[in-house]
C-alpha cells in the first residue's frame, strides 16, 4: 500500500510538467491555441511525441513506451492543471488503446507507431445521436462484401473528427455485435464545430465508405470497448483531479487577494468555509482516483470496471462541486472568458460527460450493491 | 504506486483479524454490531483483555506498552478491531491521558497512572469543557489556587463524558488569571471521590444519560498531581487534540453499520432511490477510507497530515449520514423507542436514539467548523 511516486515517475511529472507548464503558463496562451484550429498546439503535440508521450501505453514492440497505468495517470493530472487542449485522451487513450486491445500485430505496428510517432492523430468515433456511454453501436452499419467491408451512418460528436488523419469506428455488425474498424478520415464527410471547452468536434458521415475490420473481422469487441472505455473513464477523473487542483489553488489565492469592504474576501468566513469544503471534495476524489489507477495495474476487467464507476462518480461529484464553487467564489471575474476558472469548469463539465456522467456510474453501482458487504479497497486477488 | 499490502503488514492485518474474532468474547462483539449499549464492566474488561495481549495501546512509547507500529498498522488494528465489534480502548486513558502522561509527567507520575491508565483500572473522565469554552476552550474559568502543598480548584466542567463511572478525572484549570489565557492553564489530575467534587448527569436527545456536569467546590488536590509544569496546560492541550493521524474517522465502525443496513433491508435494496443512495454511501465511505490510509502511510515524519481534517469532518458526516439512513429504514416502526420488546424487528427500536445521539459527531473533537476553519488557514492559507 504505497500512494507515492517513484524517482522515474517524479521525474516524468516533471518533465510533463515542464513542456505542458511552459506552453500554457499563462491562460492567455491557452485561450488563443483554442481560438485558432484544430484547437489545439501541434507543437506541443510534436513535442509530446518527442518525449514519447504519446506511445506511453503501447508495447515497444508496437512503437510504444510499455508504461503503465500510473505513468499515464501522471500525464492527464498535468495535462488537467493546465486544461492543455492537445487530445491526449481521445487519441491515446480511447482510440490508440483500441488498437492496442484489438489490432493485428500488423495493425498494431503501423497505427500506434504513427500514433506515437506524433505523425498521424487518431480519434475515436464511437456516439451517435441518441447514445449514452454504451461500448456498442447501432447507428453506423457495417456491411461486407467479400473480404472488404464498409461502413454505413453518422457519428457525432467525434471529438477531433475533423483534424484526425485516420478514425476508429464503432459499428454494428452484420451478424449481431459491435466491431471495431479503421477508416481514413479523409474518405468521411465532416463536418467541423468548436465545443464549449475549447476544443473540436465533428458529425462525421459515412456512406458506403471503405472501412478495415480492426482485429479478426466480424467479432463483436464490445467487451473490449468497455474496458478501454473504463480505462479512459480513470484517466479523464485524472485529468479532472488535475483541474480540480488548479481550480481549487486559483480560487484560494483571489480570496487573498480581491479586496471588497476595504479587506481581501478570505476575511469573510461564509467564502473560506466553502473554499475548505471544495478542498475535502478535491481530497476525497484525488484518493479514489489514485485507488482506481492502481486497479487498472492489476488488468482484472472486472475490478477495473467497479473501480472505475466508483472514480467517475466521485470525481464528477467534486468536478461539479468544485467547478461551480470556483465561479461563484470569484464573482464576476469567474465568467469571463478571459479569466482561467470559468474554462476549468467547462473542461471538468466535458470530462463528466465523455465517458458516463456521476448518475450513470451510480445506476451501475446501485445495480450490484447486493452483491457485497462492505468494499475492502486492500483486497487485491 | 503499490495497491496490495506488503507480505508483512497482510500477515498482519490476519493476525489481528484472528484475534479480534476468536480472543475478544462473541457476546460483547453482537452487541458492539448490533449497535447496543455496553455497560461500565464491558468497555472495561476489553480494555483489560486487550491490555493483557498488549494490544490496548500500541500507539504509545514501547516502554509503558507502546509496539511501535506503523501508522499503516496501527490503522489496520483499528479497522480489524472495529470490524469484529470488539470495543474501542477508552479513548480517555488510550488517546487523550495516556499520551500526555507519557509525554509530559514525571517519571513517578508515569509510574504511578500509566501502568492502570493502559488496562483501565483506572477510568478517566475528560475536564475540558466549561459552559462558557466549548469551541473556545482557552476561555475556561475553572481555577486551581495553590495553599499549601495542595491546589484548591473551584469552578464547574461540562459535556463530560461517561463521568458517572470515572475514577479520575483530567481536568484544565486556571493557575494564573495574570497572563494571556492561554499561558495560564494548567492540567490537574483529580481523584472524583475527593469531597467537593459533584458529579451531575445532563440528560440528552436520546433520552441516554451519557454526558454530565462536574462541579468543584474547593476541592483540594495535592500538588504533586499537576502534570508537568504550571502553565503547560495549553500545550498539552493542543497535543492531545491535535497529534492524531490515525484513527481519526470512524472509518469500519461506519462501513460495518452500512453492511448491517443492508442486510436489514433485505429485498427492499431493489428499489432504485434507496438502492442509489447506499451505492454513493458506499462511495464516499470508500473515499473516506482511502484517504485515512493515504494518510497513514504517508505522515512517517510524525507530522500530523493536512488531511486528517478531512478525515474529521467526513467522518462523522457519514457516520451520521448512515444512522439517518436506518432510521428512514425503520419507517414508522421507529417510534417504539421506549422499548425492546414486541412485534416489531429488534433494530428499529435503537434508530431514532442512535440517530440523534450522533448529532454529537460533528460538535466534539474540534466541531465541523473548527475543521473547516483549520483547513482554509493551514491548507489553503486563507
Amino acid at each position: 500500500m504505497d500512494f507515492t511516486y517513484d524517482d522515474e515517475q517524479d521525474a516524468l511529472r516533471d518533465a510533463v510538467r515542464g513542456l505542458l507548464g511552459k506552453a500554457y503558463s499563462d491562460f492567455e496562451q491557452r485561450r488563443q491555441t483554442c481560438k485558432a484550429d484544430p484547437g489545439f498546439s501541434e507543437q506541443v503535440w510534436s513535442q509530446m511525441a518527442e518525449m514519447g508521450l504519446l506511445g506511453l501505453p503501447f508495447s515497444e514492440e508496437d512503437g510504444g513506451v510499455g508504461a503503465g497505468p500510473v505513468e499515464i495517470a501522471i500525464v492527464c493530472q498535468e495535462i488537467g492543471r493546465v486544461i492543455a487542449p492537445e487530445p491526449y485522451l481521445q487519441a491515446v487513450v480511447l482510440a490508440g488503446g483500441l488498437v492496442q486491445a484489438c489490432g493485428t500485430p500488423e495493425q498494431r505496428q503501423d497505427v500506434l507507431g504513427a500514433l506515437a510517432g506524433g505523425e498521424r492523430l487518431l480519434a475515436f468515433a464511437h456516439d451517435e445521436p441518441g447514445s449514452r456511454w454504451a461500448p456498442t453501436a447501432s447507428a453506423v452499419t457495417a456491411g461486407q462484401n467479400g473480404d472488404s467491408w464498409s461502413l454505413t451512418g453518422t457519428k457525432e460528436p467525434v471529438v477531433q473528427g475533423a483534424r484526425a488523419d485516420q478514425l476508429v469506428v464503432s459499428a454494428a455488425l452484420p451478424d449481431g455485435g459491435t466491431g471495431l474498424f479503421l477508416v481514413d478520415a479523409d474518405a468521411t464527410e465532416r463536418t467541423d464545430y468548436p465545443t464549449y471547452d475549447g476544443g473540436r468536434a465533428a458529425q462525421v458521415t459515412f456512406d458506403a465508405t471503405p472501412a478495415t475490420p480492426l482485429g479478426e473481422p466480424g467479432r463483436d469487441l464490445a467487451g473490449s470497448i468497455a474496458t478501454v472505455q473504463d480505462i479512459a473513464r480513470v484517466m479523464a477523473a485524472n485529468i479532472a483531479v488535475g483541474a480540480m487542483e488548479t481550480a481549487l489553488r486559483t480560487t484560494s489565492g483571489y480570496l487573498t487577494s480581491r479586496k471588497q469592504f476595504g479587506v481581501t474576501l478570505n476575511t469573510f468566513q461564509a467564502l473560506t468555509f466553502r473554499a475548505a469544503d471544495m478542498y475535502v471534495s478535491l481530497e476525497l476524489a484525488t484518493s479514489v482516483v489514485s485507488w482506481a489507477t492502481m486497479v487498472l495495474q492489476t488488468g482484472d476487467v472486472a475490478r477495473v470496471r467497479d473501480a472505475a464507476a466508483r472514480a467517475g462518480l466521485q470525481a464528477s461529484r467534486a468536478g461539479r462541486h468544485i467547478g461551480q464553487e470556483a465561479i461563484q467564489l470569484h464573482g464576476g471575474i469567474g465568467m469571463t472568458a478571459e479569466y482561467s476558472v470559468g474554462s476549468y469548469t467547462a473542461v471538468l463539465t466535458a470530462l463528466d460527460h465523455l465517458l458516463g456522467d456521476g448518475d450513470h456510474h451510480l445506476v451501475d453501482l446501485a445495480g450490484s450493491v447486493a452483491d457485497h458487504g462492505a468494499i475492502d479497497p486492500l483486497a487485491v486477488g | 504506486m503499490q495497491l496490495a499490502l506488503s507480505p508483512e503488514d497482510q500477515a498482519f492485518r490476519e493476525e489481528m483479524r484472528t484475534f479480534f474474532t476468536t480472543v475478544v468474547p462473541e457476546e460483547i462483539r453482537t452487541k458492539v454490531l448490533e449497535g447496543r449499549e455496553l455497560s461500565k464492566e464491558e468497555i472495561a474488561g476489553s480494555m483489560k483483555l486487550l491490555d493483557d495481549h498488549d494490544l490496548a495501546v500500541p500507539h504509545w512509547p514501547e516502554e509503558w506498552g507502546g509496539r511501535g507500529w506503523s501508522d499503516l498498522r496501527r490503522h489496520l488494528y483499528l479497522e480489524e478491531m472495529q470490524a469484529a465489534g470488539c470495543p474501542v480502548p477508552l479513548a480517555f486513558n488510550a488517546s487523550m491521558i495516556g499520551p500526555v502522561l507519557a509525554q509530559f509527567a514525571s517519571q513517578e507520575m508515569k509510574e504511578r497512572f500509566l501502568p492502570k491508565t493502559r488496562s483501565c483500572e483506572i477510568w478517566w473522565s475528560q475536564g475540558f469543557s466549561e459552559p462558557d469554552a466549548g469551541s473556545d476552550l482557552a476561555s475556561l474559568r475553572t481555577s486551581a489556587v495553590r495553599d499549601g502543598d495542595d491546589w484548591v480548584v473551584n469552578g464547574q466542567k461540562t459535556w463530560t463524558t461517561l463521568g458517572q463511572y470515572g475514577d479520575w478525572i483530567f481536568t484544565l484549570v486556571r493557575t494564573d488569571p495574570e497572563v494571556k489565557k492561554q499561558a495560564g492553564i494548567s492540567m490537574l489530575l483529580i481523584d472524583m471521590t475527593s469531597p467537593g467534587l459533584t458529579v451531575r448527569p445532563i440528560e440528552l436527545i436520546d433520552g441516554g444519560h451519557e454526558v454530565n456536569e462536574v462541579w468543584f467546590e474547593d476541592v483540594r488536590v495535592p500538588g504533586e498531581n499537576l502534570v508537568g509544569e504550571p502553565g503547560q496546560g495549553w500545550t498539552m492541550a493542543k497535543f492531545l487534540l491535535g497529534n492524531e493521524r490515525v484513527g481519526v474517522a470512524p472509518v469500519g465502525a461506519t462501513k460495518h453499520a452500512l453492511a448491517r443496513a443492508k442486510q436489514l433491508v433485505g429485498d427492499r435494496l431493489r428499489e432504485p432511490l434507496l438502492a442509489a443512495r447506499v451505492a454513493e454511501l458506499e462511495n464516499e465511505l470508500l473515499a473516506l477510507e482511502l484517504t485515512a490510509l493515504r494518510v497513514v502511510a504517508h505522515s512517517a515524519d510524525g507530522e500530523p497530515h493536512p488531511a486528517s481534517s478531512v478525515l474529521k469532518l467526513k467522518g462523522t458526516e457519514l457516520q451520521q449520514a448512515v444512522t439517518e439512513l436506518l432510521v428512514d429504514l425503520a419507517g414508522p416502526a421507529g417510534l417504539a423507542s421506549g422499548t425492546a420488546e414486541g412485534a416489531l424487528p429488534d433494530w428499529v427500536h435503537r434508530t431514532v436514539p442512535t440517530y440523534l445521539n450522533y448529532r454529537k459527531a460533528s460538535i466534539y473533537g474540534g466541531s465541523n467548523e473548527v475543521q473547516r476553519q483549520i483547513i482554509a488557514r493551514t491548507i489553503l492559507g486563507l
